[in-house]
């Protein structure tokens, strides 16, 4: 876990993508390497400047309509250093409008159907109404991950193209809110290094082995000294147990709806 | 007034009155909701005949409104105002209805509610003030608010404005309006101001102002302009002075004191020594007694914005600082903004995280280095800690610790 250099974290285009505390995620991770003895600085890209290739992890945030096109305009124009840096090894979280912006075309607030920046095979459409709320999400087990807690405030509807894998099955709230071929629930996208999501609150404070995941990427390991996470372990259950009873009532109601 | 009118005033305040005896409310917006159940155009009624201002923004409007009816009433123009902050229609009908005499109504409206009032008001004059985000979850985003105050700047020539210049949001909204008064404020916080509204490429705030390279929108020349704690005025400088804490509220003194000066044409000394000492607006600023008999004062923090401005205050200050947070509909049911704002600043402080949301907030302080106990109850945790105590509440806790104090 020795590094030469401090890990990078890199807060893009804050200004725009940054509607839902999306400075918390950049926050949680720098803080966490800093814990655990390992040098760490955000690295905020203003918008209008190009995004580096130097940087080890790359945060989208959600932001609102106008932004988010302004957004993706400036992403497309630095989709190379992307590239490099992917290749290199750099780590990708999105969240919200920065997941839709990750997949190849969305529909701004006008209608149009923009491009994205096609780093990974998704689609996102407006949908009916808005998808509010507590979210819980079973993360792909291959993660290795304990369940996910967030909250969604989104219009999109976000279709994952074929053979692309979700970051989890949605328990309680909408995620992608568009029904998978088994009829399950799915949230965000998960490919290589990549994590995209429609969960805030911010996600990384209320989920920290999600962070040490991302954290574990970029360092090299998967044995990240674990920190005295006392009081997000309380949170987490509060949040958890609150979900839950919100899930079955929302589940009741249905039952009814459909009983007539 | 019609009969139907007269009996839905009636029936309103009996309403209102049993809300507040069984202890339910202030009674205001159940009188008012009884009141335009019976007589739906009461707005139209209870407003006929008199001078209606509106004032609206995301942060301050209740205070901007209650510093503008001051500054009227230090005139001796008799003023009537929804002072409890009840802003919608319902609250608005009760607020007029209670007081059917002056001619002049100053009154605080929700940003949403303003389209759907002016008409039923006839109202002359708009004081508007900022829009930035606040419960997203709740109302959408501050686009949304923009587009429909620019259709009623747009749709009503006789409509007198008086608007901040700093904010773009509101700028955008007013360009349509014939008759406007700028008064530039200051843009403290711009988080949501990144892109043009026209135009929605960047804007460039390099020179303290705002500026899009792409299509020309900026902000626009104010004959009012808010200088430290001096309104500059096109007839000389005045000194503000004010009792009131912080910088936001000598933003709200400006906006209000720049109505009454340019609109209702009133001695600019004269209405600023009529807002100068008021200590207390709707229970913002009051005080709560602590078990150990000390005071602790009590400060609402709706939004971003609104806390960073409290932060701000506070930081130079050796106060202690109990955060009391809820995420009710009222307040936002989504806490994530925590993150969005500087709690950094209160590094050193003793500190305590309290509400419903307590470890929300414990789990931002942590974050950021904040050392702090844990306390769910807002007085409980104000006990607990020494010297002055200020508490900074969300809405519903808001409301909660300053029940009886309006």
């Amino acid at each position: 876990m020795t590094r030469e250099s401090p890990v990078r974290i890199g807060l893009v285009y804050p200004d725009l993508l940054g509607t839902y505390g999306d400075r918390g995620n950049a926050l949680v991770l720098v803080e966490r390497c800093r814990r655990r003895g390992v040098e760490a600085e955000i690295v905020e890209v203003a918008a209008g400047e190009p995004l580096p290739d130097s940087l080890d992890v790359y945060l989208f945030g959600g932001g609102e309509d106008d932004a988010q096109v302004m957004a993706a305009a400036g992403m497309r124009a630095s989709s190379a250093a992307l590239d490099r840096a992917r290749g290199g090894g750099a780590v990708v979280f999105a969240v919200c409008a920065g997941l839709q912006l990750l997949g190849t075309s969305y529909a701004a607030g006008d209608g149009d159907v923009l491009d994205g920046l096609g780093l990974v095979e998704l689609e996102t459409r407006a949908g009916e109404g808005r998808c509010i709320g507590e979210v819980v999400v079973e993360p792909d087990p291959s993660l290795r991950l304990r369940t996910l807690t967030g909250f969604e405030n989104h219009g999109g509807r976000t279709r994952l193209g074929p053979g692309v894998g979700p970051l989890g099955r949605v328990t309680v709230g909408h995620g992608n809110g568009v029904p998978e071929s088994d009829g399950a629930t799915v949230d965000g996208v998960l490919a290589d290094r990549l994590i995209g999501t429609y969960l805030h609150g911010p996600v990384l404070p209320r989920n920290p082995d999600l962070a040490d995941l991302l954290l574990g990427w970029v360092l090299g390991t998967d044995a990240l000294t674990p920190l005295g996470d006392t009081l997000v372990e309380e949170l987490r259950a509060e949040r958890l147990h609150e979900a839950r009873l919100r899930g079955r009532r929302a589940r009741r109601r249905d039952r009814r709806l459909t009983r007539g | 007034m019609s009969l139907r009118a007269r009996v839905a005033l009636g029936a309103g305040r009996a309403a209102g009155w049993a809300s507040r005896v069984t202890g339910r409310g202030a009674g205001t917006q159940v009188s008012g909701r009884v009141m335009l159940a019976i007589a739906p155009d009461l707005l139209e009624q209870v407003g006929s005949g008199r001078r209606c201002a509106i004032v609206s923004a995301t942060n301050g409007k209740t205070t901007t409104t209650r510093l503008l009816a001051e500054a009227l009433r230090s005139a001796g123009i008799p003023v009537t105002s929804n002072h409890t902050g009840a802003n919608m229609p319902a609250g608005l009908a009760a607020a007029l209805g209670r007081d059917p005499e002056p001619r002049v109504a100053v009154l605080e409206v929700d940003e949403r509610w303003v389209p759907r009032v002016v008409d039923p008001l006839a109202a002359e004059l708009l004081v508007l003030g900022n829009l930035t985000r606040d419960q997203l979850d709740r109302f959408g985003e501050v686009r949304s608010i923009a587009v429909r105050w620019r259709e009623v700047c747009g749709s009503h020539p006789n409509l007198a404005v008086v608007a901040n210049a700093s904010d773009p949001h509101v700028v955008w909204s007013v360009e349509p309006a014939t008759d406007v008064t700028w008064v530039a404020l200051g843009a403290p916080w711009r988080s949501d101001a990144a892109t043009c509204p026209r135009c929605a490429a960047l804007l460039d705030w390099s020179a303290d102002t705002f500026a899009c390279r792409a299509c020309g929108f900026a902000q626009p020349d104010a004959p009012y302009r808010l200088d430290g704690e001096v309104l500059v005025t096109p007839e000389g400088r005045i000194d503000l002075d004010l009792a009131l804490p912080g910088a936001w509220n000598r933003m709200n003194a400006a906006l209000a004191l720049t109505a009454a000066i340019a609109h209702f044409g009133i001695d600019a000394e004269r209405a600023a020594a009529g807002i100068r000492d008021l200590e207390m607006v709707s229970g913002r600023f009051s005080t709560r007694r602590l078990a150990d008999g000390r005071d602790a004062r009590v400060l609402l923090a709706k939004n971003p914005a609104g806390w960073t401005e409290v932060l701000r205050w506070l930081a130079p200050t050796d106060t202690s600082v109990v955060l009391a947070v809820n995420a009710h509909l009222a307040d936002g049911r989504d806490p994530s903004w925590l993150f969005d704002v500087p709690y950094e600043l209160l590094r050193g402080k003793p500190v305590a995280a309290s509400g419903e949301r307590a470890l929300d907030v414990a789990v931002r302080l942590d974050y950021g280095d904040v050392s702090h106990v844990v306390e769910r109850d807002p007085l409980r945790a104000a006990n607990g800690l020494p010297g002055e105590v200020v508490v900074v509440a969300s809405y519903t806790q808001f409301t909660h610790l300053t029940r009886g104090s309006w």
